[in-house]
């Protein structure tokens, strides 16, 4: 264990790197807000949306798996669990970037969501909405937001207690503090079942307010899922590039890639039953959403599920693959791109309608020439590592007392 | 050897040595049937009877003999036929999923669970199969060449799709069970006395010798399975869920069936492997093997899968307020509150809010509690798909064509029936059959045994 390194230190040259990338982050988003010429600058507000939700949810996804790791009485993973405690704790961050998205949209300054414009409850108005006006009940200002603070407080709450203990197991051991986890990681999973899915409707699914689809939940849990694993795979290689989880074998970068591939497949499964079912019974209540896919970004559409889907189904499925870090890293990067692109189409559609021909393309609203959302992309990428790599730093890489901690390093598949 | 954590629960409990697991797993076969053995399979084999018997006065008659009606064209028949499906889903996740996940406390119920996959799979297809009235030309679903006539299949009607499915599902479950089964009646064998037996024996066991080389391919073949498995779990009854889900009929139609109908299929057949395995273990006392810790796990899949469904439930119900449209919301609100709304609560509390006493580990480890809830959810998993089926067509969009269903004794006697010729087949297996993966226990005896993991000799 002598040669292990125990304890992470941030390299001057990552800090310097992650910088580099949010300044990228910053310049983009300063020229894109006045690049935007959309109104109200719904697509600058809309990349932003995007952007926070992506690194969140991946937070959210390890904090996820996390507490399965409990739940489950998971052994291979206990090695690894200071990784996941760094990646969850973006959490806070992640949600200030859509709190502030809906806050502006609160006080009217884009208009993402069309049900926070009054006047679409008010059968006098011009723009009364009978589908919106429906819905109201669910969307009233009150109850919205205490759905955002009961989020809030459940997600930054339980990420906060778990790394709290996780640490006290260091310094006190017994099987005490493990039995809390273990309990604690199941009320997480039952509250997180309930909270995946409506956090999903109010933020995502709501975009596009007319529509529904009862799988949406499952979908984006789905997306989240997998891009917490792959984002965690590409973290642990790289950290053991740099000398750092040295007992760790090709056994856990087995079962990492084991994950990547099998809630691809989850994935690839349910936006197959989401689209097919819908595409099936073509009824207008709901083919509304992929027909504004279809008539604005058919070609995306369907790259977007040939990436996330077809490129880890033939790229994962051997035992090789998924045992070669090099290969596991270039194809973790596919597997992010695609999902951001994911989002990307679950939130512009609804936002733009129609009207963005993205690229270089002559389009009226907004005409990027994609470095915006690229720019966008990297600087809170840069954000997102930052905020994990110095968390990794507070605390030893290697756990001590996890009373799986044996079988996690004897760990051999 | 490497020792698993301390705080893991032992698998195996007693001191038990290699040669009392084949004696223990082995001895029932080798002795004569105990009576109560005798006394089950009687009554098993009088109400399988019934059921044959009800079968061929259908068969005979018609599928007038049936409740159904103009409105209610589906009922109980693909009532019970989803039902007998969704729990032959617990065997192929046991042996399949929990194989992928390296959990060894599978080990002691795989045998059975895949035992009553096969046997339920069975009983499902008998429902679609006679509901096509001509039964004699059920190989028309097939898609037999042109020469033959006419292509008659209709690749675009989920009901085809479902034909493909099931009988890949059956077929791979088969020769999943039959592979672990192999050095099991090769143990068989070698221990027979009567020149029959073992004549029999050794042929089941395709002249398995036990060599290393048998046992690298039979673990190559088993994880190979497993992953070719694993996706029919989710298949199977994902397509079963697009049977109803493709169609416009409101409560029927809802993008969350395919994972929603898997979850609830895992739920109810984890429900049934409790209740063949609680009489069984006893019967035949087996209880150092499936001993509480395996109980306990399994209703932690029942808290698991019964609370997915539960959010499922709530999310439609909540869409179905939320989509706006009329027709939906009434399709809900018929079903809490129409005529069929005991229907609705009956499933609503056994499914829902029953498997959730299971967070008391009072109740999850006591076996007569167990006992008691598993069939509660048995029961709570057959109104669901009645709810489902029943309430969304009674009264759709024309209410000129309203009704309700009533179901006639041929309705009743066939699905008794069925579970008549169930208890039947899987009598007869536990008689002839390794009930237990004998050889796959032995590996994990010297790690999970409990005389071994609290000793510090091994």
């Amino acid at each position: 264990m002598s040669q292990d390194k125990l304890q992470f230190q941030l390299p001057s040259q990552t800090k310097m790197w992650t910088t580099a990338l949010m300044a990228i982050g910053g310049v983009s988003a300063i020229l894109g807000w006045f690049a935007d010429k959309t109104d109200h600058h719904q697509y600058w507000w809309a990349m932003l949306l995007i952007s926070g939700f992506f690194f969140f949810a991946i937070a959210l996804g390890i904090l996820f798996f996390y507490s399965l790791q409990y739940a489950a009485e998971v052994a291979w993973s206990a090695l690894l669990k200071r990784l996941f405690e760094a990646i969850f704790s973006y959490i806070p961050y992640g949600l200030a970037v859509i709190v502030l998205v809906l806050l502006v949209g609160q006080f009217h300054g884009h208009h993402l969501y069309h049900w926070m414009d009054s006047s679409v409850y008010d059968p006098a108005s011009e723009n009364y909405d009978e589908i919106i006006a429906g819905k109201q009940a669910y969307f009233t200002p009150g109850f919205f937001w205490l759905r955002v603070i009961a989020y809030a407080a459940v997600f930054v709450g339980f990420a906060r207690y778990f790394r709290k203990w996780s640490i006290q197991e260091d310094a006190v051991g017994g099987t005490e503090i493990h039995y809390k986890m273990y309990k604690k990681g199941a009320t997480f999973l039952v509250l997180f079942a309930v909270f995946s899915s409506t956090m999903a409707w109010d933020w995502l699914m709501s975009i596009d307010t007319h529509w529904y689809s009862t799988m949406y939940g499952w979908y984006i849990f789905a997306g989240m899922w997998v891009t917490a694993m792959t984002m965690a795979t590409l973290i642990l290689v790289w950290l053991r590039g740099k000398g750092y989880y040295a007992m760790m074998n090709e056994s856990h970068i087995h079962d990492m890639g084991k994950w990547m591939f099998a809630i691809s497949m989850l994935w690839s499964y349910l936006w197959f039953c989401q689209y097919m079912l819908i595409w099936y019974s073509n009824i207008p209540e709901e083919i509304t959403y992929f027909k504004e896919r279809y008539d604005h970004y058919m070609v995306l559409m369907w790259v977007i599920f040939a990436v996330n889907f077809v490129v880890p189904f033939y790229t994962l499925i051997s035992r090789d693959a998924k045992r070669n870090t090099k290969y596991l890293t270039r194809v973790g990067v596919i597997i992010l791109i695609g999902h951001f692109a994911d989002l990307y189409l679950a939130v512009i559609p609804g936002t733009i309608h129609g009207h963005l021909l993205w690229g270089f393309g002559e389009g009226h609203h907004a005409n990027f020439g994609w470095w915006f959302e690229i720019g966008m992309l990297l600087g809170f990428l840069g954000l997102f590592l930052r905020v994990v790599l110095t968390t990794l730093t507070k605390a030893p890489l290697i756990p001590k007392n996890h009373p799986f901690l044996q079988e996690s390093e004897n760990h051999h598949i | 050897m490497i020792k698993e954590a301390a705080i893991r629960k032992p698998l195996i409990l007693g001191h038990k040595t290699y040669h009392d697991i084949t004696n223990d797993v082995v001895g029932p076969i080798e002795g004569n049937a105990p009576r109560q053995w005798k006394i089950a399979i009687s009554i098993a084999a009088v109400i399988a009877l019934y059921g044959i018997g009800s079968i061929m006065y259908l068969v005979g008659t018609g599928i007038g003999a049936w409740g159904l009606n103009k409105t209610v064209g589906w009922s109980w028949d693909i009532t019970n036929f989803v039902w007998w499906v969704g729990i032959g889903h617990a065997g192929t996740l046991i042996s399949a999923v929990l194989l992928l996940f390296r959990q060894r406390w599978r080990m002691a119920i795989n045998r059975s669970a895949e035992a009553m996959t096969i046997f339920a799979v069975l009983m499902a297809a008998l429902f679609p199969v006679f509901h096509m009235g001509r039964v004699w030309q059920a190989y028309w679903t097939l898609p037999l060449p042109n020469q033959f006539g006419s292509l008659w299949p209709n690749f675009n009607s989920p009901l085809m799709w479902d034909v493909f499915a099931i009988s890949t599902y059956f077929s791979v479950s088969l020769v999943f069970w039959y592979i672990g089964l192999i050095p099991d009646f090769a143990t068989i064998r070698d221990r027979m006395v009567k020149p029959l037996p073992k004549k029999i024996y050794g042929i089941l066991s395709f002249g398995w010798s036990g060599r290393a080389k048998h046992w690298t391919r039979f673990e190559e073949v088993s994880l190979v399975l497993a992953g070719i498995a694993t996706p029919l779990v989710f298949s199977v009854h994902s397509i079963v869920s697009m049977d109803f889900a493709t169609s416009i009929v409101p409560g029927w139609h809802a993008t969350i069936f395919p994972p929603y109908f898997v979850s609830g299929a895992v739920f109810s057949g984890f429900a049934m492997v409790l209740t063949l395995l609680l009489i069984m273990r006893k019967t035949m006392r087996l209880e150092a093997y499936i001993n509480i810790a395996h109980i306990e796990y399994m209703n932690i899949v029942i808290i698991v899968t019964g609370s997915i469904v539960g959010v499922a439930y709530l999310t439609e119900l909540f869409i179905s307020w939320y989509s706006g449209v009329e027709y939906e919301s009434y399709a809900f609100i018929n079903r809490f509150s129409g005529p069929y709304s005991w229907a609705y609560w009956m499933m609503m509390t056994c499914n829902v809010i029953s498997p959730q006493l299971f967070w008391f580990k009072k109740i999850r480890t006591s076996l007569t509690a167990t006992f008691l809830l598993s069939i509660v959810v048995n029961i709570g998993m057959w109104f669901e798909r009645f709810v489902i089926i029943v309430t969304s067509i009674h009264r759709d969009y024309t209410p000129g064509a309203w009704g309700e269903f009533h179901p006639s004794v041929t309705d009743i006697g066939m699905f008794v029936g069925t579970i008549g010729i169930f208890f039947t087949l899987f009598l007869l297996f536990a008689r002839y059959f390794p009930v237990l993966a004998l050889n796959e226990l032995k590996t994990i005896l010297k790690v999970s045994g409990e005389s071994y993991k609290n000793s510090d000799k091994h």
